[in-house]
């Protein structure tokens, strides 16, 4: 029910420390018609050069709890319960200013849409020098000679030239490497990535994929990734988190997760993707759709489309309980328990 | 009964809609309101509740012109305001200037829109020639100034109208001078709109369907494109208003025997340095007051519906 | 290219035959600044010489990336636009000779259902324009019947588009669609608006409807699972033209055009089998300035003088029809034998 009796905090797998901590994160939007939760109770945690992929549909959480990270909440909008760590420093209850010095430095944004992540008016090279200067101590001449490798690094075809180039210049796919390079360049230790290739072309969307994964490997930088697309968290993530309406329902390795889901959410989810060379005559269905913010039900969110509920899926919520590297938050699951 | 029960279900949504909140919740927009309706229903029930009759020549006495406000020494009770050269009730040729006020501003304005929303709807779905006919002769009317032209639209009706017609259609005559002046804006507005809802799959699902364009025009898009309509409308309403108001300073509009609140003011005019203010501050402010209120409601009305129009 | 079209497919039952269907738009600005600029018209060929056919009962796909023209022949084969060449040849109606009936479905639920109008009045229209139903009452039942078929209740009509959630609206859209009794449905990317788990029961009802309706579906998507999941017949587009098609295990198993081998190598791996990966190099170019010869020439690796030169006529090649010169002359190797394009690989 509270955060509480959950503070065994979502498992690691190994002894690495994390590098980034989540920890009973709820955000809430005050409306005029009552409170909304948009994130309640989610913990996780990020090992420095992991790609944890967070999914679900719209409106499940999982871009807020990424703005929640970095401190971009639209007010209303506001943590209201929780910490996030980056280093073991709690970054949650920091100030505009300290919080702007860690964004870009520490932690680093790309966003679905590359149009309007980038300042239409300046070349992509002055906004690069420019996150470059305010982050790290360079020289003019400096910063440039590292936005040109950046631009270079993310494989943008004759970058001497395209640096001084306006982000118009750019197609889709090339504006969303600019968007990569500039995420990077101060060399952050993790990455906020939200639906990175959602607004792309499925050709460009491989390309951009491969790159991040490339990255991140030879940087050694943590990615969130957040998208909805199953596929690319197949293809790029080492864990993935699923979340629903506001909360986190399972989280493990990518693999072990898409091939043997254990919620009967994320198991409805895997079957209800259509997938190339599996004849089926009709997909595996999850009958009706996400409920709004206003209208959760009581106990597991997801208990009136869940065709294996009982009695206490409707009365209790469930909290994630680990086992071993895997949590799920679903009470035919609940013999781990004991664990904590 | 099931169209009653569609109306409950309306006045039910409305009451729970976000406009009724966000009205409810800014003040301004609320007293706006309030001193708005009370004009309207004034200038609409002045017959029954002014204390004279202004129109009336025989209802005036020359005797008790200029008598100042009541709390003056010289004031009298039975004239609340005063009276001006004719004798006559201040407070009630307000009310009654301010219903011709009013009258002719709706009405101008319903003319404006008539029009304009016509025009805009047909040069946006039509486009092409059509389009490009009619938004250049809205662009050549913005180049002049909304009262030339309706000074233009009553000078041109004075010439082919013989003047015994003319005096009886003189509020006629206003109505279209001003209503023709008001109509690019809206045109304008709702050709924009028109242009993005008509590539709405909506609109598209509708030409599948092989529904003509009269019918698409008017059952799909419009209804889709008024909202930004009643908000021009109602900043136009104050425009007319005070558009009325000029053309009867000018003493081209209403005549003094049946005074709006323009020519009230014009007939004031005439004394505010003799000492008899009251003649024309008392129309001045009601003017004032009245076009404030609109254009304040006519504000967060854009507000409110701007940002997702409903 | 179309007598051989006929040939093959003759005998069939078709719904529809295209034939150079052609759509171009002029994309010109104003003629005041093409003066001043000292401009040129700028046209867009966003289909250019589209052949293809499409069987009783059948669901034929259209993929490519965003600009390839497959929404364009979405909307010229529901009439929204007049082809600029080219003809389309409808089926009839059962004996009757009438015209088949078409009707589309679209992408965007929140856009596709006019705002102001209760959802009982939009699913009703269809039915007011075609006389389908002899009075009010009956007209009300009928409506009544098919939001339940699509899965919703018959007293939803009475509410607002706005009170539904993406996929019901879809769903509303849909029974607009049957309303006018269509014997093919254009989709255009009905679910790519939509959640994966929603995608599903759309996907399912479509195919639901499909088989209690003999319907034809033309489905437009850029999702090649959702096409596969979904189609009979596949058809590729790149820049306005048809580059390949085929039965949907044919094309899936054995793609013979360069670009229709990419697009499949780019696709994200559910199941993570480990195949090599070759994300497609460059981008689609403009289609206002088109490559001349074959349009993929510039990203095919096998692009060889002529294919610069060349635009590449469709032909029947082993049981699909491709447009290549490499095909054609058989200089393109097997699938096995692609190489990683950039070395982006893992």
């Amino acid at each position: 029910m509270n955060g509480m009796e959950n503070n065994v905090a979502a498992p690691v797998a190994d002894t690495a420390p994390a590098l980034l901590e989540v920890r009973s994160l709820r955000v809430e939007f005050p409306t005029r018609r009552g409170t909304l939760v948009a994130v309640d109770d989610v913990s996780f945690s990020l090992r420095a050069g992991e790609i944890l992929g967070v999914v679900g549909e719209s409106g499940a959480g999982k871009s807020m709890t990424g703005t929640a990270i970095i401190g971009l909440l639209e007010p209303p909008g506001r943590i209201a319960g929780g910490e996030i760590l980056l280093e073991g420093r709690r970054i949650d209850n920091l100030d505009y200013e300290r919080m702007r010095r860690i964004r870009g430095k520490e932690i680093g944004a790309i966003f679905q849409d590359p149009l309007t992540s980038l300042n239409p008016l300046y070349t992509v090279g002055r906004q690069l020098v420019e996150t470059i200067r305010t982050h790290l101590t360079m020289t003019e001449a400096q910063a440039r000679r590292h936005a040109l490798d950046m631009l270079k690094e993310v494989g943008i075809p004759a970058a001497e030239e395209r640096i001084d180039h306006y982000p118009h210049q750019f197609s889709g796919g090339m504006r969303q490497r600019v968007v990569i390079a500039l995420a990077l360049c101060a060399g952050p230790k993790l990455v906020i990535a939200d639906e990175p290739t959602t607004a792309l072309d499925v050709s460009i969307q491989a390309q951009i994929i491969t790159l991040l994964k490339r990255l991140c490997r030879d940087h050694g930088t943590a990615v969130m990734l957040v998208t909805h697309d199953m596929g690319v968290i197949a293809e790029a993530a080492d864990r993935v988190a699923v979340m629903y309406a506001g909360r986190l329902v399972e989280i493990g390795p990518a693999q072990a997760v898409i091939r043997d889901a254990h919620h009967p959410y994320t198991r409805g989810l895997m079957g209800s993707i259509p997938t190339i060379g599996r004849d089926v005559e009709r997909l595996e269905q999850i009958d009706g759709s996400m409920p709004r913010l206003d209208a959760i039900p009581p106990g597991c969110a997801f208990n009136p489309r869940c065709r294996q509920r009982f009695g206490r899926c409707e009365r209790e919520k469930p909290s994630l309980i680990g086992q071993g590297d895997r949590a799920v938050a679903c009470w035919l699951h609940e013999q781990g328990e004991g664990a904590s | 009964m099931l169209s009653q029960s569609r109306f409950a279900d309306s006045l039910r949504r409305f009451f729970d809609s976000d406009i009724w909140y966000s009205f409810k919740s800014s003040r301004v927009t609320v007293a706006a309101a309030i001193v708005t309706a009370v004009m309207i229903l004034t200038a609409i029930f002045s017959p029954w509740i002014a204390p004279q009759n202004p129109f009336d020549p025989a209802s005036l006495d020359l005797m008790d012109a200029f008598t100042p406000p009541v709390w003056y020494e010289d004031g009298v009770p039975k004239y609340l305001l005063g009276t001006d050269d004719q004798g006559r009730d201040m407070l009630s040729a307000l009310m009654y200037g301010a219903r011709i006020s009013i009258f002719v501003g709706f009405v101008a304005v319903l003319v404006s829109m008539l029009i304009g929303v016509t025009l805009g709807v047909i040069a946006g779905y039509v486009g092409g020639a059509v389009d490009a006919l009619i938004m250049r002769i809205a662009d050549i009317q913005f180049t002049f100034p909304a009262i030339l032209v309706a000074l233009l639209v009553d000078g041109i009706m004075r010439g082919i109208l013989p003047k015994e017609v003319h005096d009886d259609l003189v509020l006629v005559v206003i109505i279209l001078a001003l209503g023709v002046s008001g109509w690019p804006q809206f045109a304008r507005t709702v050709r924009g709109s028109t242009l993005v809802e008509k590539n709405k799959e909506y609109v598209l699902a509708a030409r599948v369907i092989g529904l003509k364009r009269s019918t698409i025009m008017l059952s799909h898009v419009l209804p889709n494109v008024l909202g930004p309509v009643l908000v021009i409308g109602t900043i136009n309403l104050a425009i007319a208003i005070l558009g009325e108001a000029t053309l009867s300073f000018l003493g081209v509009g209403v005549p003094p025997t049946e005074p709006s609140l323009g020519t009230l003011i014009r007939i004031g005019n005439d004394f505010l340095f003799s000492g008899e203010w009251w003649i024309v501050i008392f129309p001045g402010l009601t003017l004032a007051l009245l076009v404030l209120s609109v254009n304040l409601l006519g504000d967060w009305l854009r507000d409110a519906l701007n940002p997702k129009l409903r | 290219m179309s007598e051989d079209l006929n040939r093959e497919r003759d005998g069939e039952a078709f719904v529809l035959r295209v034939e150079g269907l052609t759509r171009y738009f002029d994309v010109s600005p104003p003629w005041l600044n093409r003066v001043i600029e000292r401009t040129g018209k700028r046209i867009v060929r966003a289909v250019d010489g589209v052949d293809f056919a499409i069987r009783k009962g059948e669901t034929f796909s259209l993929v490519g990336e965003s600009g390839c023209g497959k929404s364009t022949v979405a909307r010229l084969i529901s009439g929204l636009y007049e082809p600029s060449a080219g003809a389309m040849h409808f089926g009839r109606r059962g004996d009757s000779g009438e015209k088949l009936r078409v009707q589309m479905i679209f992408q965007d639920p929140y856009a596709s259902l006019n705002p102001r109008w209760r959802v009982a009045d939009i699913v009703a229209e269809p039915i007011r324009v075609y006389n389908l139903c002899p009075d009010a009452a009956s007209r009300r039942r009928r409506v009544g019947e098919l939001l339940e078929q699509v899965g919703l209740s018959a007293s939803d009509g009475e509410k607002f588009p706005h009170e539904f959630s993406g996929g019901q609206r879809q769903r509303i859209s849909i029974a607009r669609a049957l309303a006018g009794e269509p014997d093919f449905l254009v989709c255009d990317e009905p679910t790519s608006a939509l959640d994966v788990s929603v995608q599903a029961q759309i996907l399912n009802l479509m195919k639901d409807l499909q088989r209690e309706y003999g319907l034809t579906y033309l489905f437009i998507s850029h999702d090649l699972a959702v096409v596969y999941h979904i189609s009979t017949t596949v058809g590729v587009m790149y820049l306005g033209r048809l580059v390949e098609w085929a039965e949907k295990k044919t094309l899936f198993s054995d793609p013979r055009h360069p670009y229709t081998r990419m697009l499949l190598a780019a696709i994200p791996d559910l199941g993570m089998s480990g195949k090599p990966r070759t994300p497609v190099a460059g981008e689609v170019p403009s289609p206002i300035n088109p490559p001349p010869g074959c349009a993929f020439h510039p990203r095919c690796p096998f692009a060889e003088e002529r294919c610069r030169r060349e635009v590449p006529q469709m032909r029947s090649v082993g049981g699909r029809y491709v447009s290549c010169h490499g095909v054609e002359e058989g200089r393109i190797p097997d699938e096995d034998a692609l190489v990683p394009m950039n070395g982006e690989r893992q």
